[in-house]
């Protein structure tokens, strides 16, 4: 195989929703420098939308909600941890994303005076902006990376950061899933858009690739910037999503919930107040789930068929389109049965919870150079519209940092060792198939990292996760497909262990089932209210802090701050633990 | 004598599957390849057919809505379904 050496001024890694974004506003703010967008997939149709979004889950859209709402909303149902500076710097510029959206031509719905039709889903809130034609947004994004002249390549698979002798970040290696050909991309600035860490747990159909999320976001975002030496915030509040049971799409509360559908137990009674995801909200779904009244569905029989075709002409054209034909198979009709509910497997994803990499306003990592947005990037409850406000911060603070910068010089110590370690499972006689490797190491996961966590059961699962890095030196790929897969299947182990000490480190249950420890069932605020920092100390060993929570910008008011502690219909009385007024 | 690996391999139906009379690959066609995210389909040289490779389908369905004759069918993988 062959080695490509390429040099670009900025390197945007995953092409999906931040990264275009990200490209394009580095471009717009210095169009003399060379700005490259570097795929796994195919910039067409790659990550979380690459067959489109229904709808924005959090536009801010003056006349309908207010950044200071939203800012007071989001940290209100993320427990209290959250930098308030980041979430309100994404509402503030939250409408101009959308603005610029609508002039690039994505479709938004709007009423009959030409306001955007903004709908109420949140527990306080209206942010869900519905995009019933949303099936084309990739195609929007395509044509302005070719007419902003960003360099594209596709189908080659990032694998480690490059740091020079100060630790900043100054380039990527990868290889090409097709050609095994080896890539050396030197850069000034790196911004990480790689999607969340979606094929972490197994889902419980056991189908490898049946995720929640676009499995091609494999986690390797998040262990390239360990790697290279970044803080990741909060992982062990994991991503745990309801979905419909045995596929992979999700279905009430953004499109929906706006028309009438409801979350209903067994009974088909209605059982929590809110279908906005958050940890509680999946606390009480887990909890139905799990009890008498079970299991838990998505009720539409109650609906106009009018209202049903609506539903059926959204929910089976965009983001998970399949959608139709599994219920066909299985005989199911929204018109006359509820359709049977489940939750996802875990995973990290700030763009639904808060575990990613910590970045600030500014988008920018605890490592100089390296820069994240999107899934993988620790705003919490970011969404789609967070990517691409994240991404237009990226792209923008990276080219004002990069110009008349110089190249950092290559060090070929840590070129030779990527190399090997991409290489070696094409260069074994024989081994183990990645693909059995991958699916013990995420039942695994399942079996010890799954809520309600338990202490005993994460500390043998390290012991398995160590287990299977020796598993790892002995895969086998017979082909550079096969290379792919086995480079994710290291990427994935990563980011177990991170899920595993994130979980053991903070001793106290937050955010509802996301970080439920059955042995620490109280949230403890005078010891826990803090972000924990996961990342790589100068030993080389994976360690865990706290760090404190910044001062509120905007301050809670007491009798709002614990609403999303009050989900469950009829259970209004109880809510002990009250989030602080500031840190 | 000593014990040599010896492998199996585990038979499964391709959930994506193309009508060769459609398909025009020959003619030069990659768009279904192109626009896979998991990149799991590739051409039969022999035949100048598009076909699945790799049993890893997100049935995410890019390769049948953007084939531009219809000749792409995608279903949810056996054990989903």
């Amino acid at each position: 195989m062959n080695t490509h050496v390429l040099e670009y001024d900025v390197v945007v890694v995953g092409g999906g929703t931040a990264g275009p974004m990200a490209a394009v506003k580095a471009k717009e703010r210095d169009p003399s420098l060379r700005v490259l967008l570097l795929e796994k997939a195919n910039v067409k149709r790659s990550g979380a939308i690459s067959m489109g979004m229904d709808g924005l889950n959090n536009a801010i859209v003056p006349g309908h909600a207010t950044p200071e709402q939203y800012t007071r909303e989001i940290t209100i149902a993320n427990d209290g941890i959250v930098d308030q500076s980041a979430v309100y710097a994404y509402a503030r510029h939250s409408f101009k994303t959308i603005e610029e959206l609508d002039r690039w031509g994505v479709k938004f719905e709007k009423d009959s005076t030409g306001d955007y039709a903004v709908k109420k889903v949140h527990h306080m809130g209206s942010y869900v902006l519905p995009m019933p034609e949303g099936h084309s947004i990739k195609k929007v994004l395509y044509r302005q990376l070719k007419r902003s002249r960003v360099a594209i390549t596709n189908r080659i698979v990032a694998t480690r950061l490059l740091t020079d002798a100060t630790g900043r970040v100054c380039g990527v290696m990868g290889f090409d899933c097709r050609t095994a050909d080896f890539y050396i991309v030197r850069a000034k600035a790196v911004i990480l858009s790689c999607g969340a860490a979606g094929r972490l747990g197994l889902p419980s159909s056991g189908y490898l690739m049946g995720t929640y999320e676009n499995p091609t976001n494999a986690g390797d975002g998040y262990a390239m910037a360990y790697h290279a030496g970044a803080a990741l915030s909060n992982l062990e509040c994991f991503q745990i999503n309801p979905l419909i049971k045995d596929y992979n799409g999700p279905a009430c509360a953004y499109v929906t919930g706006p028309l009438g559908g409801f979350t209903a137990n067994g009974k088909g009674e209605r059982f929590i107040e809110c279908d906005y995801w958050s940890g509680q909200m999946m606390w009480e779904f887990y909890q139905e789930l799990q009890s008498g009244n079970g299991p838990v569905f998505l009720k539409l029989d109650h609906l106009a068929e009018e209202t049903i075709k609506t539903i059926e002409d959204i929910l089976h054209t965009n983001e998970r389109p399949s959608r139709g034909r599994f219920h066909a198979g299985r005989g199911t009709d929204y018109r006359q049965q509820m359709v049977e509910m489940h939750i996802s497997e875990i995973g990290f994803c700030s763009g639904h919870s808060a575990s990613g990499v910590y970045v600030n306003e500014r988008a920018e990592t605890t490592v100089a150079g390296l820069y994240a947005a999107g899934d993988m990037a620790a705003v919490p409850h970011n969404y789609m519209l967070g990517a691409f406000t994240y991404g237009w911060f990226a792209g923008w603070n990276a080219a004002g940092e990069v110009a008349g910068r110089e190249f950092s010089p290559l060090d070929d110590e840590q070129i030779a060792a990527e190399r090997q370690r991409i290489y070696a499972p094409l260069e074994r006689e024989s081994g183990l198939a990645p693909a059995q490797v991958e699916y013990k190491l995420r039942r695994m996961v399942n079996d010890y990292l799954q809520p309600p966590k338990v202490t005993r059961k994460m500390e043998i699962g390290l012991q398995r996760f160590e287990e299977i890095s020796a598993d790892i030196e002995e895969m086998k790929a017979d082909n550079p497909h096969e290379l792919m897969r086995a480079a994710e299947v290291r990427a994935i182990r990563d980011c177990a262990e991170m899920a595993a000490r994130a979980s053991l480190f903070r001793t106290e249950s937050r955010w509802g089932l996301y970080h439920h420890r059955v042995d620490y069932p109280q949230r403890n605020d005078s010891e826990w209210f803090c972000h924990t920092h996961l990342f790589k100390d100068e030993f080389g060993k994976m360690t865990s802090a706290k760090r404190a929570v910044e001062p509120y910008v905007l301050p809670l008011d007491n009798d709002e701050s614990d609403a999303y502690q009050k989900l469950r219909i009829g259970e209004r009385v109880s809510a002990p633990a009250a989030v602080p007024e500031s840190a | 004598m000593s014990y040599t690996s010896h492998e199996i391999f585990q038979r499964s139906t391709a959930p994506v599957t193309v009508d060769e009379d459609k398909c025009i690959a020959d003619k030069g066609c990659t768009v279904c390849v192109d626009v896979c995210p998991l990149d799991l389909l590739a051409i039969d040289l022999s035949k100048g057919k598009a076909f699945m490779k790799f049993d890893e389908c997100w049935y995410c369905m890019p390769c049948e809505q953007d084939c531009p004759t219809g000749a792409v069918k995608v279903e949810i993988p056996y054990l989903l379904r």
